[in-house]
């Protein structure tokens, strides 16, 4: 049997005005990070419902980071302050439910800040890798 | 089910480079709802995008996917390109496989590896995107500008030149505001009066604006272009319409001992008045609390005297309904309280006056007529202790103080000390400042010349103690560049107060839905970019209200404000994004719960009829987002513990299809 | 202010042409001064006090003598106060005060030497004929 190398596979959820902005910057300044990383575009970080998360890591994500806009920048003033409760809700009861803390994180990455976006998804690609695989929460009936 | 094209651009060999544009047009042609796939060199010329407009037009594409540069680069290029071809442009997705994708990646097959998942995310929102209208909303070409003062003042006069109807809402029985009752203004030393009246005037006989003194705005409903507005006319208990303002009223009252606020209390005005000389409009107003006539009953001389036949002592609170497109919030600012200041005396002597104060005993319209004299005892003060930063930077007691810079202090300040030795050579005048702050055209020369010129002692140090002893006022304070205490026998003690919002801000803000902040300063819609918008769509910020300002910079925002009001108004329909949430109806439960979060207070509440399936009729509560008003955040989504709200364009079904398309 | 302390604040500004009331404090001449470690009144502080009339401390002190006259504070002051000149004018005023030493045109001849060179004598009548 071939053994596969692991890839960790992580999501990112990037609010449209500062952090995807980020990392628009950190490509045109050529600054590398994992290819693990896949951003997924949202009008503001206060989108994400805890719902998609939890999907992500039901269908087998070994991590999930969200970026917003650095608290009081954001493009809809309050729209981060939101997101930072909330997550550190859901984050609190997936430590309890065995997802590390490590697999979950909120950033805040201004549009100008290219090269913290690439510095946070290299640190979070290896402590999530150095985690090895999410089975907690994934579904095996997603599985193929 | 869609029938979705998807486009792979090479971008020269910016993408081509590292990943394999031919594996990814492949890849994605197997995708569910993918009909039509292919690759070209670069999407966004002219040649790629007929590609595009000929794909959709032969395969009836009803969807599109480009896998490109940011969509913060190209999206509304090929939004456009979709349009032209007769498909809506919100049925494009775009997959960022160059920013995010070979540019920070390396090797081709992992940018090959990550593209194609980057690209099945956007097939897979795009199956789920439904084509979108923007909104539409009429605009109402009116403004209201909420408050009377300099800020308000220019504002109107600029819309109102720009043809637009203005209101002017002013509670005080006459417009002018904080810059009426001012001596000079630095750094030139105009008198305020002689450049502030003739704009009152203006404003006045401007056939595009009507004032409403003496009132207030008490209710505000609707959006942005389509404001509804019930403004309070207080009861002045007499006609505005048949009052001259003679002011013979005014001199044969006999309650004469009301305090006058304009000269703050200073000295004495009858209980009909007129505030100062060039009021406008130049009506006369009783003060119910002070006229014998309306708290008892006997008096009526106003009346007899009256040739115009203009006092009613029936009349009453009117209450007028009027329409406006745009709001503009000119509420300024007043000095805060000294009273809990002990340690300089304020409370215990009449010799310890605010800067304001200093104002209207400086101002020849004053209760000195312009003669600097000693509250107390009307003698000429020899020596003037002026304090600066007087509850200004002091964040240790919240009560107490404010822990901003008040901002206008210093240069007042300057003005003050710089007058008083012009006036009175032989007066000594001391200068206690923490740091004197002058950024401004001309003021650090205007503060040099205090000091160089007028021989102002500029002392770095804070008073700390102010005891009155006999006729004079002991001023103990620190030098901290000699490093030592100093004592100074003073006969005039003038405190640069700090500067906080008009009280009425806060009520106002909350019946605009415009947020402010922990100090009550109106908040701008982004401090850099868009320093004249509240966050709510059709509300304005100009002067103070905002934070405190001098006169030049609150005309300039005042200008700012009106331009964007006419940009508005200018508009014969408004166009909104049509990226916003709206409410499931049959799920919503009406818990309020979107309603709190919504920073632009979009959602409202309405009761609605159902039909029942046994005939009955139902009536519930539901939230309504007005797509006016929606900026498309998505915060109500997530609060909603019904899931009936959902954001257009990112909904909860597109997301988690893009979630899943990622994890596969 | 006395009218002493006055008079001799007035005598201080004549002489040294220097107008203190420049002064914006921001110690740039005290942060150049390679005597500063020798001071007990420091450059800055210096103006401040023939500003505020606070001079008779000046006069006693040691420092009056420690400045070497370099002249990096007048180069360097960014709003043209010439430190050095006002401690200049103070050390005239303390030579001053300890009797007539005045010079005027006509004593010079007989104090004259042969080797006395003729800066000596030039610097000598400028700084006692103020």
């Amino acid at each position: 049997m071939q053994v596969k190398e692991y890839k960790p596979l992580i999501v990112a959820f990037c609010c449209n005005w500062c952090s995807y902005a980020g990392a628009d910057l950190a490509g045109n300044n050529r600054l590398n990070y994992p290819a693990d990383v896949k951003i997924i575009r949202v009008p503001c970080s206060c989108r994400v419902n805890p719902m998609f998360i939890l999907r992500a890591f039901q269908r087998g994500a070994d991590g999930v980071i969200l970026c917003g806009c650095h608290p009081g920048d954001c493009h809809y003033t309050s729209g981060n302050y939101y997101t930072r409760r909330r997550m550190a809700l859901l984050f609190s009861m997936l430590d309890y439910l065995g997802i590390e803390r490590e697999r979950t994180r909120v950033e805040w990455v201004s549009a100008a800040e290219g090269a913290k976006f690439a510095a946070t998804m290299n640190d979070f690609a290896e402590k999530v890798a150095a985690l090895g695989e999410n089975k907690r929460l994934e579904d095996l009936r997603c599985k193929k | 089910m869609q029938r979705i094209g998807v486009f792979v651009c090479w971008c020269g060999s910016n993408i081509a480079g590292t990943v394999d544009v031919e594996a990814v047009s492949e890849a994605l042609k197997r995708e569910p709802g993918v009909v039509f796939s292919t690759n070209y060199q670069y999407m966004c010329s002219q040649a790629g995008q007929d590609i595009i407009k000929d794909a959709i037009k032969e395969h009836r594409l009803t969807g599109i996917v480009v896998c490109s540069c940011s969509p913060r680069m190209h999206e509304a290029t090929f939004r456009k390109t979709a349009a032209a071809a007769g498909l809506n442009p919100y049925m494009v997705e775009i997959a960022n496989i160059r920013e995010q994708c070979s540019w920070v990646h390396k090797e081709m097959p992992i940018g090959t590896e990550k593209a194609i998942i980057l690209g099945k995310a956007a097939v897979a929102k795009v199956n789920l995107n439904t084509p979108l209208t923007p909104g539409e909303s009429p605009v109402t070409k009116r403004a209201l500008v909420i408050g009377g003062g300099i800020a308000g003042i220019q504002t109107a006069l600029d819309i109102a030149d720009a043809g637009f109807e203005v209101d002017i809402v002013e509670k005080k029985p006459t417009i002018g505001g904080k810059m009426a009752q001012l001596d000079k203004t630095f750094p030139t030393l105009d008198c305020a009066a002689c450049i502030l009246t003739p704009k009152m005037v203006d404003v006045a006989q401007h056939e595009k604006i009507r004032i409403f003194s003496y009132s207030e705005v008490s209710e505000v409903k609707g959006f942005v272009g389509n404001f509804d507005v019930t403004i309070k006319k207080n009861a002045r208990y007499v006609k505005e319409d048949l009052c001259t303002g003679c002011g013979l009223c005014t001199e044969k009252c006999p309650m004469k001992k009301c305090a006058n606020e304009f000269n703050l209390g200073m000295d004495t005005r009858r209980a009909i008045y007129i505030p100062f000389a060039q009021a406008v409009p130049k009506v006369a107003t009783i003060d119910p609390d002070n006229c014998n006539m309306l708290k008892n009953g006997k008096c009526g001389v106003c009346a007899k005297v009256c040739t115009a036949g203009a006092i009613d002592y029936t009349q009453k609170d009117e209450y007028i309904e009027e329409k406006y497109g745009a709001i503009v919030v000119a509420t300024g600012f007043n000095p805060i309280s000294m009273d809990k200041f002990d340690e300089f005396a304020y409370n215990q002597s009449k010799d310890v006056i605010t800067s304001l104060e200093f104002e209207r005993l400086t101002n020849a319209a004053g209760p000195t007529a312009g003669k600097l004299l000693r509250p107390s005892d009307g003698k000429h003060p020899e020596t003037i202790v002026f304090v600066q930063c007087v509850g200004s930077r002091c964040d240790a007691c919240a009560e107490k103080g404010k822990e901003y810079c008040s901002k206008i202090c210093c240069m007042y300040t300057a003005k003050h000390a710089m007058l008083t030795r012009d006036k009175y050579p032989d007066t000594d005048v001391y200068v206690f400042y923490i740091d004197v702050r002058t950024p401004g055209k001309n003021f650090d020369e205007f503060y040099r010349r205090a000091v160089e010129e007028y021989g102002v002692h500029y002392i770095k140090g804070m008073v700390g103690k102010v005891s009155p002893e006999g006729d004079k006022l002991i001023v103990q304070a620190s030098d901290l560049l000699a490093d030592k205490q100093l004592k100074i026998e003073a006969d005039l003690v003038v405190l640069a107060a700090a500067i906080e919002p008009d009280k009425s801000a806060r009520s106002l803000a909350t019946m605009l839905t415009a947020s402010m902040d922990t100090n009550d300063f109106f908040t701008e819609a982004h401090p850099k970019l868009r320093p004249v918008e509240s966050p709510t769509a059709g509300v304005f910020l100009s002067g103070a209200c905002q934070g405190p300002k001098d006169i030049p910079e609150t005309v300039s925002q005042a200008g700012a404000a009106a331009a964007k009001v006419i940009g508005l108004l200018a508009k014969d329909k408004l166009v909104g994004n049509p990226c916003v949430a709206h409410s499931n109806e049959m799920m919503c439960n009406g818990c309020s719960s979107c309603e709190r979060v919504c920073p632009y207070g979009a959602i409202t509440y309405e009761a609605k009829e159902f039909r029942m399936p046994d005939r009955t009729t139902l009536v519930r509560r539901i939230a309504v987002v007005n797509p006016a008003v929606c900026q498309g955040c998505g915060c109500c989504t997530v609060v909603c513990p019904s899931g009936a709200m959902d954001l257009k364009g990112f909904a909860n079904e597109q997301i988690m299809a893009e979630v899943d398309a990622i994890c596969k | 202010m006395s009218s002493n302390k006055k008079n001799l604040q007035e005598e201080l500004i004549r002489i040294s042409g220097v107008n203190p009331r420049k002064c914006m404090r921001c110690g740039k001449c005290s942060g150049t001064c390679p005597a500063y470690d020798e001071m007990e009144y420091h450059p800055h502080q210096f103006v401040y006090m023939v500003e505020t009339g606070d001079i008779e401390p000046l006069l006693e002190s040691e420092s009056l003598y420690k400045c070497l006259i370099c002249f990096a504070c007048v180069e360097r002051c960014p709003r043209g106060v010439e430190p050095a000149k006002l401690v200049e004018a103070v050390r005239l005023a303390a030579i001053r005060k300890q009797g007539n030493n005045r010079l005027t045109a006509n004593d010079i001849p007989a104090l004259l030497d042969e080797d006395m060179p003729q800066q000596a004598i030039v610097s000598a009548f400028r700084k006692y004929t103020k």
